[in-house]
């Protein structure tokens, strides 16, 4: 809508799919949930489902703008929209969300985690409306972590987001999965730090080897509202972060 | 934006807005700020940013606190809105703007409509807001002349004082 008060979107042709009862649902299945992608960010965080075992999801939906935005903004919208910046995306990206797209052709699902292949670029085409968003039921164990370093809480686009999800066996970090945005053109998820801390203890010299590698991953810019430097250092931060209360975690049990 | 929609066909689109059914030719890109104050002369609604990011456009559409310029008409087709206008008369508002006046919560007046109506909004689902609610509830709306502090005291005065209705 800003955008096209703004004479800046270049559709001619808009077709209205707020509030379709076929995109509204949060459907519950033994296995998975698939989240209609008309959702919007208050029906996320009401659902007691998503609060149960998708922690993640439901922190960013509430992280999204006031209370007025998470009325009205969508899953889906928050998706096609690909802003780098948005933070219910690596809530996604840690859950290995699939998506399900419609067209006059059918359906098809495909996985989220490449689905944005370049800044604002996604792998739908033209004629396809993203329809779902599909969450394995599979992390009620996972040690869960989300943080949003923004200018203020609220109605503040970050400079650094983070979701991320880890299981450890004894010592040993079993399980990984750590996601990011506002730090790459894409919403990231850090493959290269899960490998170096996969199947490790966590200790102090994991921490920096974490952190690092982490850093190496992303490719922050300077923009309005962060630096490329303040960054790279708080991913960095936050994945230690992540990873020390992690640990922590274990010997709480 | 009127450039912009000026060549296009208008739509004949219909909602009720402050308990009265309003109908009229317009686009249906229209943002419903500018529908509600051109086209209805209701300016309570005020334009600050145009983004969605100050609350100062605030309505409530079918219940729902949201922003008006962030929506086009098309999607407020046959709803039920309330405006700051519709607000005064109705006894439980008369208490949040008696509460405002009395702790310095509005300045200028500019975001005023906006914090009146997420407040209400706010203390309809949680009629006993704790601080951290009311913070929550009135973070989408901006206000740059009083601090805050007035305002949030001013929401939970109101909420103690229906609390004790």
């Amino acid at each position: 809508m800003v955008q096209y008060a703004a004479g800046k979107l270049p559709a001619r042709k808009l077709v209205s799919v707020w509030n379709l009862p076929e995109l509204r649902r949060i459907e519950t299945f033994p296995d998975e949930i698939r989240i209609g992608a008309g959702c919007t960010y208050t029906d996320l965080r009401q659902n007691a489902i998503i609060r149960r075992e998708f922690q993640l999801l439901a922190n960013a939906a509430g992280w999204t703008g006031g209370i007025a935005n998470q009325n009205r903004g969508t899953l889906g919208g928050n998706i096609a929209n690909a802003s780098p910046a948005a933070d219910s995306l690596p809530a996604l990206l840690a859950y290995e969300a699939e998506l399900v797209l419609v067209s006059v052709r059918g359906e098809r699902r495909v996985p989220y985690v490449n689905f944005h292949t370049a800044y604002k670029k996604t792998k739908h085409a033209a004629d396809e409306l993203i329809r779902a968003v599909c969450l394995r039921r599979r992390f009620l164990d996972y040690f869960c972590y989300s943080r949003k370093v923004g200018a203020r809480r609220a109605q503040a686009i970050s400079k650094v987001c983070v979701a991320a999800l880890g299981r450890l066996k004894g010592p040993i970090v079993q399980d990984l999965r750590v996601a990011v945005g506002s730090v790459a053109p894409v919403p990231l998820r850090l493959v290269e730090t899960e490998l170096v801390v996969k199947g490790k203890a966590i200790d102090q010299a994991l921490l920096s080897v974490a952190g690092r590698t982490a850093t190496a991953e992303i490719s922050p810019i300077d923009d309005i509202r962060s630096t490329m430097r303040y960054r790279a250092k708080v991913t960095g931060n936050l994945v230690a972060e992540f990873l020390q209360k992690l640990a922590a975690s274990a010997k709480n049990e | 934006m009127k450039a912009a929609n000026s060549s296009r066909s208008k739509s004949e689109i219909s909602f009720i807005v402050n308990g009265d059914r309003k109908t009229m030719r317009v686009h249906p890109m229209e943002r419903l700020l500018d529908v509600l104050r051109q086209e209805l002369g209701l300016t309570g609604a005020k334009e600050g940013c145009g983004e969605g990011e100050c609350g100062s456009c605030s309505v409530l559409l079918d219940g729902i606190l949201v922003n008006s310029c962030l929506i086009p008409v098309l999607q407020a087709k046959d709803s039920v809105i309330l405006t700051i206008e519709g607000l005064a008369g109705i006894a439980e508002l008369n208490c949040l703007q008696e509460a405002f006046l009395e702790c310095g919560g509005a300045q200028c007046g500019i975001c005023t409509p906006g914090m009146i109506l997420a407040a209400s909004y706010l203390l309809q689902h949680k009629p006993q807001a704790t601080m951290e609610d009311i913070r929550e509830g009135l973070s989408g709306n901006l206000c740059r002349c009083t601090g805050y502090s007035q305002i949030f005291e001013a929401v939970a005065e109101a909420s103690r004082r229906k609390a004790t209705a």
